[in-house]
């Protein structure tokens, strides 16, 4: 399990206060608060359209908010553009892959090692082959990663967020549409990741996969958190079993 | 850590064969008019400029996803500059050219301003307003002939950089020697713009403009400054596409804000070609080109029926070969001319993976 010792006293690498968001009456982020330790793995949960996806944009920049704050690293990074965020260290995969097609698998990786850590192309050759053999895709490194099947473009989001050297990494329903034996793979890489020391965010509704490696997780419904803490805790508590009647945790 | 185990390779051996058979070309062609008639000369001028813009605009549509319909905004602008340099300024025409791209690369700044506000269609639409805009700016300005236009005095272009030297070393008449200066400048902005466009292509930001063109949101998430990026290499083309221009009207010395500012001719005619030749690679405008010459040549009597005919053709292209002729010869044959394929190689052992 990634729960490493000194884990408890380590610094907040993310921290966010009061954010808030609305698409017309729908509130998609309701006044939230939430920090994530460095080197911790949190998981979120909750029902479609609870916000999970609209926090993940939030973060990274592909939504403005319309109120609060986030910082990274104590920096506050509300109002910057996406691509800035990147390279201060948040990476993300977005739940419906989108793979640069035209592009090689291997070239999908080298922009976001080239750009997300603004170094040259050649230097980074090293990395993005470590990488590859990480995600097990180096077998599939020069063919256009519009040909890929869904198992391959979901590591590949993983891969190329990863190239860009992230100290946060978020997740987007990495493991929906996958076979079990799939996840299960998958599953071991996020834990490797997350044991080298990447702080990770994950949003799942394949509740048993995000289990396997979440050390905390919360509750998101309506844009508000309803719940938050140790997994099983979390899992068994009223306000979960409420929304989620009849599924195990 | 430990030995770099990676590396990344970029050219094939066929490149490499053709490189050089490139270069032989372009050897050839500097040396065409000392043999060739007056007409393929002036005609070349015309395929060298139109294989310029056609490149220009392939950058804009084909990588950055910016297709304009205003680029005869910029050629305009640029033709202009030239007849205000020469006439008013007294600069040698060949400086002149590189002044009026100089212009349009700082005139691209506001004009952005106001386009990169749209998107898609919009912005479409936008950059043709702006052309229109500027022809009727250059129509208001009565010492470069107002509405009706003006003509360069035989002064300003008998007085070329070169044409002396020639006329004195190889004893040719001033009009030729002026083609001949014509022609080298076309050809040297032709080749230019070429390897210009490969080797934005091939540089880190190319790379990042390959992945703005597939995903502009996931560009931005792995650090892709997309805004940025964009910006840069519509100046850039606007700025090339200013000394094109400014080419343009030195040949034909006489410009006219119907002329300069025409969509037709400077934007439809140059998406034909690179629709043709096939959108988003280097080879399909060079094959575009070569294609809308000879159809204009053979066909541009038929007045009318000669337009319904390139037309026709284009829609018969999008329908059959999406791509273009070089796509279709491309995946046919897996041939790549420019290869811009960055593939990663293992150190010291067999290659990643023998798929293209």
């Amino acid at each position: 399990m990634p729960d490493r010792p000194g884990l408890s006293d380590s610094r907040m690498v993310l921290e966010i206060a009061g954010l808030s968001k609305s698409f017309g009456s729908v509130r998609a982020a309701d006044n939230i608060l939430l920090a994530v330790r460095e080197g911790e793995a949190l998981g979120i949960i909750g029902p479609n359209g609870a916000g999970k996806s609209s926090l993940f944009n939030l973060i990274t920049g592909d939504l403005v908010p319309d109120a609060g704050e986030i910082r990274l690293n104590g920096r506050d990074v509300t109002r910057m553009p996406p691509h800035r965020r990147c390279k201060l260290g948040i990476a993300r995969s977005y739940q419906i892959p989108h793979p640069f097609e035209n592009l090689t698998v291997f070239e999908n990786l080298l922009v976001g090692a080239a750009f997300g850590q603004d170094k040259h192309e050649r230097d980074v050759a090293d990395l993005c082959g470590q990488v590859l053999e990480r995600t097990g895709l180096l077998h599939r490194a020069n063919i256009p990663a519009g040909s890929l099947t869904l198992l391959e473009r979901k590591r590949l989001e993983l891969a190329r967020a990863l190239a860009t050297g992230p100290q946060v990494l978020l997740l987007d329903e990495i493991a929906g549409g996958l076979t079990e034996a799939e996840i299960a793979d998958l599953v071991a890489t996020i834990r490797e990741i997350n044991a080298s020391g990447t702080t990770i965010v994950w949003i799942e509704h394949v509740v048993a996969a995000l289990l396997a490696v979440v050390t905390r997780l919360i509750v998101l419904n309506f844009g508000s958190k309803i719940a938050e803490g140790e997994p099983q805790a979390v899992m068994n508590s009223k306000e979960v079993r409420d929304i989620y009647t009849g599924i195990e945790a | 850590m430990q030995q770099p185990r990676y590396r990344i390779e970029t050219a094939v051996e066929a490149t490499r064969i053709f490189a050089f058979a490139g270069i032989g070309l372009v050897v050839v062609l500097v040396l065409l008019p000392f043999f060739a008639g007056r007409g393929l000369v002036q005609d070349l001028i015309f395929v060298f400029y139109m294989l310029a813009l056609a490149q220009l605009w392939n950058l804009l549509a084909g990588y950055a996803g910016l297709v304009s319909v205003g680029q005869q905004a910029f050629v305009g602008l640029g033709g202009y500059m030239l007849f205000a340099f020469t006439v008013y300024g007294g600069i040698d025409p060949l400086l002149a050219i590189v002044l009026a791209g100089v212009v349009a690369f700082l005139l691209a700044f506001p004009t952005a301003l106001v386009v990169f506000r749209l998107r898609g269609a919009y912005f479409a639409i936008g950059t043709w307003v702006v052309a229109e805009v500027y022809r009727l700016v250059f129509a208001q300005v009565k010492p470069l002939g107002g509405g009706t236009g003006t003509s360069l005095s035989v002064g300003v272009i008998n007085g070329l950089f070169g044409i002396d030297f020639l006329r004195e070393v190889f004893g040719l008449r001033t009009s030729l020697a002026r083609d001949m200066v014509m022609y080298w400048t076309a050809l040297a902005l032709a080749v230019g713009t070429v390897l210009v466009v490969y080797f934005l292509l091939r540089s880190r930001r190319g790379l990042g403009l390959a992945a703005i063109r597939d995903s502009e949101v996931a560009a931005e998430s792995v650090g892709v400054d997309s805004f940025r990026t964009k910006l840069w290499v519509y100046v850039l083309t606007a700025g090339i596409t200013g000394m094109v221009g400014a080419l343009i009207y030195l040949q034909t010395a006489r410009i006219s804000p119907d002329a300069a500012f025409s969509v037709l001719q400077w934007t439809a005619y140059v998406i034909f070609i690179v629709v043709i030749g096939g959108i988003g690679t280097i080879e399909g405008p060079i094959v575009g080109v070569l294609i809308f010459y000879l159809l204009q040549n053979y066909l541009a009597g038929f007045g009318t029926w000669y337009l319904i005919l390139l037309g026709a053709l284009a829609i018969v292209i999008m329908l059959f070969a999406p791509s273009g002729i070089w796509g279709y010869v491309s995946a046919r044959f897996n041939l790549v001319l420019f290869p811009l394929r960055r593939r990663l190689v293992r150190l010291n052992t067999e290659k990643v993976d023998s798929g293209e």
